[in-house]
């Protein structure tokens, strides 16, 4: 039954109230005394030598300020990775410097050459126009293959080549790998694309830097979904200016998907610039900047090989996989291809042999970093595609084969060094059999064939890893962070609670479920919780909001923390009752001592906290604030499957998206329509990914997607209505909510369910095509139809 | 510099303007109407959109001096003035048609001009109409929805909450 309040119950949203008036604060809608603003003059060629820039004319336009250029960053650092990936040989990838502005040399379209401080926006940018730059064109490398051919034009001439790592997972699998596969009765390879994306938050970056002379503190407010991590980033490696001396502010955010987790070097510039000319600066990007300044996501190129036994049971998995870092590390690139993806390519699946081997390339291209799903989509692309190959080829059920292979017994060690701790993944492919009506699709089939059309239905069953953990291990993987979340808990005299959490809330609705959770430990109305979070100042200590992890990090350290006002919340009451503490009970925000009718309500024992004239002193400090660390001992692992119906004009080669159904597993759930709406945001963008959306370079490395007219965003048009369920849950075995994490589902089922449902429709025409890469475009469907 | 003048929100307000000055900069950088957000540079995302004398237009794409002597009403003033949300704003809240917010304004601008000129829209005109918003978070399940019920339409039959 649904819950009208607490964990289980769909809470509108508070937010909400702000969003929909007009009177939220993003970080663009700051606008500070005396500030001037900053515009970016951006390399227009992909990779050139910088022989000169002549400021002298630009210096001169009304309004100008002041001009800066790579040399006055000689003195600071670079901007850092924070992921070190160790290669199969044991040696650390190459890491090249990452200049705030380029110097030198410049490596791809939209890197920062100057930066034009003037009075007005429209002055600086002006005055960027009169600068003259001196920049010798170079070969650019664009595709990954030739860049790691001998002789290639190197992105940086002080590395070896162009290789970033080469990459094994797991190597000691590797010879059980390769001899499963010679004794196979079956194999199925696919070579395929993994199409590179650009998340597109409607909200593009903003930073905003300042400087106060007088107490010597730097403030930085930005469009992060980690402002403790861009503190820590930007403090300690590239400017150099402590903890203490540095607040970081990431008020209301328009959506990141990944792409504002990053240490970006606008942000350095502007805390930076603030400071050399004591005034605040403030960056606003346009699209066409975020276009080709905002990390981009995806862009593997993959062969896969799946081996099966003459019974159809999965007994190995080979990959070789090309992963684009683009010119630069980005903050977490490195780890995409690697442990987000490596240790994913197990799947639903009992097979006993895997080997993955990576190879990350520098490309004259924007960096490449986590967008939303980061390394799963990718691992879920290419094995639901294979498996849904080898199903033809084996003239075998698509969901006969995957259930045959599913694993049924947890936990379950896979050959990719992961543990899954709970899952039953005929149980939400079971669910889906039911709301996706698969019975019915024959009939729907026949329909669509009497009206000219050819219909397909296509499955996918994903898992992924959420609230990457525990420290300890991602250490060992090459982490240079702790991946664990704090929460502060602060119970204010008259009974009301204020939560500072480490995560940031950039469209997830923590305001709204956070309380939720606190209200029903407690036995409160969620409305006396307040949330804190997005600022340096005001929370202690965070890393964040990214792969699915507040609820099942972050949230877990809220749950410590209330257990412990709860615990010394236990002890006053059992003072102001004479009684011993561990006879008292909490339900229903009262305490009451058991087996008795006294009680102390929630309010009286807060005010004690504060008011403590009847208080034990000499046991217990006053007040009622308690902060938690909480640092998971595993991953957690959602999983679910996923049911597309298409229909494609086979006159054009059109597809659209008739029927689409998910079944999720999550564990426990706080907040259903939370859930749900997260679920269909991630499907939309799948979809997205599958029909629309390509990042487009040619062959010289010009940005050919860098604004809305070219690059296809999925519109209320391109979707129909989805069903989605999640009354399959298996909790999480090892955190206190029993919750796994719901963000980047949708965004990493989707993808593969769209393109097997294309390709069912088409071999349903007739087709032989067994294969087209995405974005399944009308021009790219129509021509494998052709072919 | 221009001088404009314009009753935004029912109010008269004036300000000196650059000719290239855009309409959603007037509002945003000199009225400091806020609301009204600037998602792209193209007249593409629709989050920039406003009513000039009932008509809605995308702010980024017009420039504040040919809006000189209009109507324009924005998002902060479709609220009642004692914070009463609105029927369309209140359909979104019920049901979750925003996440993030950024798309939001302009969203509930743009389903206004359509409840205005067709007061039940089936699914697929909302979504026709939609085609100059754009919204990265809710993959448009519930901004369609929210519309619908907004027009007074039976959504409970529509999957998932």
């Amino acid at each position: 039954m649904p819950k009208d309040s607490g964990i289980g119950a769909s809470d509108k949203r508070r937010e909400d109230v702000r969003f929909l008036t007009g009177t939220g604060n993003y970080t663009d809608d700051i606008n500070m005394a005396g500030q001037a603003y900053v515009h970016f003059l951006r390399s227009d060629v992909a990779h050139g030598r910088i022989n000169g820039i002549d400021t002298a004319a630009a210096e001169a336009m009304p309004g100008v300020v002041r001009i800066f250029t790579g040399a006055d960053f000689e003195a600071v650092g670079g901007i850092p990775c924070g992921w070190q990936v160790t290669d199969r040989h044991g040696n650390p990838m190459q890491e090249p410097r990452h200049p705030v502005l380029a110097h030198g040399k410049v490596r791809h379209v939209g890197d920062p050459i100057a930066a034009v401080v003037a009075e007005t926006l429209a002055q600086a940018r002006d005055a960027a126009e009169a600068i003259k730059l001196d920049i010798e064109d170079l070969p650019a490398v664009v595709d990954m293959k030739a860049a790691l051919e001998d002789g290639a034009p190197k992105v940086h001439d002080d590395l070896t080549s162009n290789l970033c790592y080469d990459w094994g997972f797991v190597e000691d699998n590797k010879d059980a790998v390769d001899q499963a596969i010679r004794s196979a009765a079956h194999v199925t390879t696919l070579d395929l694309v993994n199409n590179r994306l650009i998340a597109n938050p409607m909200e593009p970056r903003v930073a905003i830097g300042a400087f106060d002379r007088a107490s010597g503190e730097s403030t930085l407010y930005t469009t992060s979904q980690n402002p403790h991590v861009i503190r820590l980033l930007m403090g300690a490696f590239v400017l150099g200016i402590p903890e203490h001396k540095l607040r970081v502010v990431s008020p209301d955010v328009g959506g990141g998907f990944g792409s504002k987790i990053f240490h970006y070097a606008e942000e350095a510039f502007c805390t930076f610039a603030a400071k050399a000319i004591n005034r605040p600066v403030k960056w606003t990007a346009t699209r066409s900047e975020a276009f080709m300044s905002d990390a981009h996501g995806r862009d593997h190129v993959t062969r896969i090989e799946l081996a099966l036994d003459g019974d159809n049971n999965f007994t190995a998995i080979r990959t070789e996989t090309l992963a684009n870092m683009g010119a630069y590390l980005s903050t977490f690139a490195p780890s995409v291809p690697t442990y987000l993806h490596g240790t994913l390519m197990a799947g639903c699946y009992k097979t006993p042999n895997i080997y993955v081997n990576v190879k990350a390339v520098f490309t004259n291209t924007v960096p490449v970093d986590a967008y939303r799903g980061a390394g799963r989509p990718e691992a879920s692309y290419q094995l639901e595609r294979v498996i849904d190959k080898a199903a033809r080829e084996l003239g075998v059920d698509p969901i006969a084969l995957r259930r045959q292979n599913f694993i049924t017994e947890f936990p379950y060690a896979t050959p990719v060094a992961v543990e899954y701790d709970t899952g039953d993944y005929n149980a939400t492919m079971d669910t889906l059999e039911k709301i996706a009506d698969f019975g019915g699709f024959a009939a729907r089939r026949a329909a669509s064939e009497k009206a000219g059309k050819l219909r397909g239905l296509g499955i996918n069953c994903y898992i992924e890893a959420c609230g990457i953990a525990p420290s300890s291990l991602v250490g060992q993987l090459g982490a240079r962070a702790g991946l664990y979340e704090s929460a502060t808990v602060r119970v204010n005299a008259t009974g009301g609670l204020v939560v500072m959490t480490g995560s940031h809330s950039h469209g997830q609705g923590h305001e709204t479920t956070f309380p939720q959770v606190i209200a029903e430990m407690i036995g409160i109305d969620a409305g006396m919780v307040e949330i804190v979070h997005g600022d340096t100042s005001k929370v202690p200590m965070g890393l964040g909001t990214y792969g699915s992890r507040s609820l099942a990090v972050g949230g877990s350290a809220m749950v410590r923390a209330t257990e412990k006002i709860i615990a010394k919340a236990k002890k006053i009451a059992a003072h102001l009752m004479e009684a011993s503490d561990a006879d008292i009970e909490l339900k229903d925000g009262a305490f009451s001592v058991a087996g008795t009718d006294k009680s102390v309500a929630w309010g009286d024992v807060c005010l004690a906290a504060y008011v403590p004239h009847n208080y034990p002193l000499e046991e217990l400090e006053p007040g009622l604030e308690e902060t938690a660390f909480y640092d998971p001992s595993n991953f957690t692992y959602p999983a679910g499957a996923y049911a597309c119906e298409v229909e494609v004009d086979p006159e054009t080669g059109q597809v659209t998206i008739e029927r689409f159904c998910a079944a999720d597993d999550f564990g426990n759930v706080v907040n259903p329509m939370i859930v749900d709406g997260q679920v269909h945001g991630g499907i939309g963008q799948g979809i997205g990914q599958a029909l629309l959306e390509a990042c487009a370079y040619d062959e010289d490395g010009q940005l050919l997607s860098a604004s809305y007219m070219d690059y296809a965003m999925p519109r209320a048009g391109d979707v129909p209505f989805y069903k989605v369920d999640h009354s399959s849950s298996t909790p999480c075995t090892h955190n206190p909510l029993g919750v796994k994490g719901c963000g980047e589902a949708g965004a990493i089922g989707s993808p593969p369910a769209v393109v097997n449902a294309v390709i069912d429709a088409l071999q349903s025409g007739g087709s032989k095509v067994t294969h087209i890469d995405m974005p399944l475009s009308p021009s790219r469907v129509w021509a494998a139809m052709q072919a | 510099m221009i001088q404009v003048k314009m009753t935004v929100n029912g109010k008269e307000k004036s300000g000196e303007v650059e000719g290239r000055t855009l309409l959603a900069s007037f509002l945003r950088d000199t009225l400091g109407l806020t609301g009204t957000h600037v998602g792209c540079d193209t007249g593409q995302c629709g989050a920039c959109t406003v009513h000039v004398d009932g008509v809605a237009v995308k702010s980024c794409n017009m420039l504040a001096a040919e809006a000189d002597g209009a109507s324009v009403d924005t998002i902060e003033g479709q609220a009642a003035p004692d914070g009463t949300l609105n029927a369309i704003q209140q359909a979104f809240q019920d049901h979750h048609g925003l996440q993030c917010g950024f798309c939001t304004p302009g969203m509930v601008m743009s389903a206004a001009a359509l409840l205005k000129d067709n007061p039940r829209p089936s699914e697929a005109e909302i979504r026709f109409h939609l085609s100059g918003n754009i919204c990265r978070c809710t993959g448009y399940h519930n901004i369609v929805k929210a519309i619908m019920a907004a027009s007074g339409q039976d959504v409970s039959a529509i999957a998932a909450e």
